[in-house]
């Protein structure tokens, strides 16, 4: 037990395998964003189709599923957060001294800048929580009781500056991944001579797909008025079944 | 040529040094950048200055002691050659050139453009050997080792040991030069029995030595005079997680 606990440590403080944790972390993230922006593709879909995988993702297991979710995420944020911000402290002590003429060959600026698109896209991320989860705009709130999630997700959309520090996010997200997506393969030991290429391709392709999957949307719904109609009948529904005292749309309104 | 040098000049590790600017007149093009220094430094010490301390010893791209940061980049940004194999002509007439040491905490400056780079003794000390003689050089085909294999190592075995990839990465991270030392051992017969105590004790000297950790910038591999590839960094990464995880449970 104390030579096992005692390797955790050791691989926590070794600067390998904090990466790795950096890796593995990172690499859920990833495949999270993938399995987000998928699920947000059914927004152009139809209404009944995003409300009723919202309704799965919170009842999946019983409705412990988005919990254990919930949880895996968060450890796994925590983890690449502390790794990465003692990494980058290490990283700037190891050079305490800095060149007067600095110069780079290859490095791309999103490969320099990680920490600080990191940290953007926590900030972010934790406005975005507040934004659609916890959801302290009361208009938002009273759409999602009543399982209108598309509604609630395109009424989040009318406002100019949330459209504006949203794109700007993915932004910083599509950069950040442009060099993570390629760094997870390189710190796992899956990169070699022969396959630099290749992934370095699909980290550019992952992330432009990420960008431009995500921003669509804020971007068809502010500027091309995507769903407004729709959104505001919903919107006049949920308030008059507010006013008439019910707690769920009647059901020919749930229907279509 | 005519050339406008700024030269990082500190005349002990406590002092604090500063950028001079020499003029370095006429110039030979086909001098290296090394015998443009002497030439520099022969001026100096005629007009009763202190030269400017630079490290050298072969001057044919071998030994690795040339440690001089040439615009930003070690050994300049053209690829493949050490500082001693840089030539003028690949300046222009009136180029203004920025001279610096190679920078790092685990590379202490001693003077001018000189640093104690016995920090990497210190990881090649660590692990970087095989405890037992291998004896001399077998019959052919003794001891099987695919040719794959065996460039691998060679390429690996090219490092000179230079510290460049140190003073070129971001973060002064030693991975370049601790994963060739470990995988040119690593990847043959005589040297594959001691793998995971070679990779555990040479990453932990690195750690313990101060150096950054690498964020896969790839800048280390771009200044490399032996072109050394970072693919022997992911191998290091992969052996080290191995030899890791052997320790806590064999």
């Amino acid at each position: 037990m104390s030579s096992s606990t005692c390797s955790i440590c050791h691989f926590w403080q070794s600067s390998i395998g904090k990466k790795i944790v950096v890796a593995l972390t990172g690499a859920y993230l990833v495949f999270f964003l993938a399995g987000h922006l998928v699920g947000n593709m059914l927004i152009y879909q139809s209404s009944e189709a995003f409300n009723h995988y919202a309704e799965f993702l919170h009842t999946m297991l019983h409705g412990w599923g988005i919990w254990i979710f919930r949880i895996i995420m968060l450890v796994a944020l925590v983890l690449h957060i502390i790794a990465t911000i003692q990494l980058t402290a290490a990283n700037r002590a190891a050079r305490p001294r800095r060149y007067q003429r600095e110069a780079t060959m290859v490095a791309p600026r999103s490969s320099r800048m990680m920490i600080w698109s990191g940290l953007t896209v926590l900030v972010f991320f934790v406005f975005h929580i507040l934004h659609y989860t916890v959801r302290v705009q009361s208009d938002l709130q009273v759409l999602a009781d009543f399982k209108q999630n598309w509604a609630m997700t395109i009424a989040g959309f009318q406002n100019l500056l949330v459209v504006l520090f949203y794109i700007l996010a993915m932004a910083l997200l599509c950069s950040h991944l442009s060099h993570g997506v390629g760094s997870i393969f390189q710190t796992l030991g899956l990169r070699t001579k022969k396959t630099a290429k290749g992934i370095q391709l699909f980290s550019k392709a992952y992330s432009l797909i990420i960008f431009v999957g995500f921003i669509s949307i804020p971007i068809s719904v502010y500027f091309f008025g995507m769903g407004k109609k729709e959104m505001e009948a919903t919107k006049a529904k949920v308030e008059a079944a507010v006013q008439a005292g019910l707690t769920e749309l009647p059901e020919q309104d749930n229907a279509h | 040529m005519n050339l406008t040098l700024k030269v990082w000049r500190q005349k002990s590790v406590h002092d604090d040094g500063l950028i001079e600017t020499y003029q370095a007149k006429d110039i030979p093009i086909e001098a290296s950048f090394l015998e443009m220094l002497d030439i520099v430094n022969q001026r100096i010490i005629i007009d009763g200055g202190e030269p400017i301390h630079f490290d050298y010893d072969c001057r044919e791209g071998i030994c690795g002691q040339c440690s001089l940061t040439i615009n930003g980049i070690p050994h300049s940004k053209e690829r493949g050659v050490t500082a001693c194999q840089l030539h003028m002509r690949k300046f222009k007439d009136g180029d203004t050139i920025w001279i610096e040491p190679f920078r790092a905490k685990a590379f202490p400056l001693q003077r001018d453009l000189m640093v104690d780079r016995s920090a990497f003794d210190r990881i090649i000390a660590a692990g970087g050997f095989i405890d037992v003689r291998t004896g001399s050089a077998q019959d052919a085909n003794n001891l099987p080792v695919a040719k794959t294999r065996a460039d691998s190592a060679m390429d690996a075995a090219a490092c000179i040991g230079c510290g460049a990839c140190v003073a070129a990465c971001k973060n002064a991270s030693a991975m370049l030069f601790v994963s060739a030392k470990a995988a040119h051992l690593n990847l043959l017969p005589q040297g594959a029995p001691e793998k995971d105590k070679r990779v555990l004790g040479m990453v932990r000297q690195m750690d313990a030595e101060g150096f950054g950790n690498c964020t896969n910038l790839y800048e280390c591999e771009a200044v490399c005079p032996k072109e050394i590839s970072t693919e022997n960094i992911a191998r290091l990464n992969r052996d080290y997680a191995v030899a890791l995880a052997k320790e806590a449970t064999v």
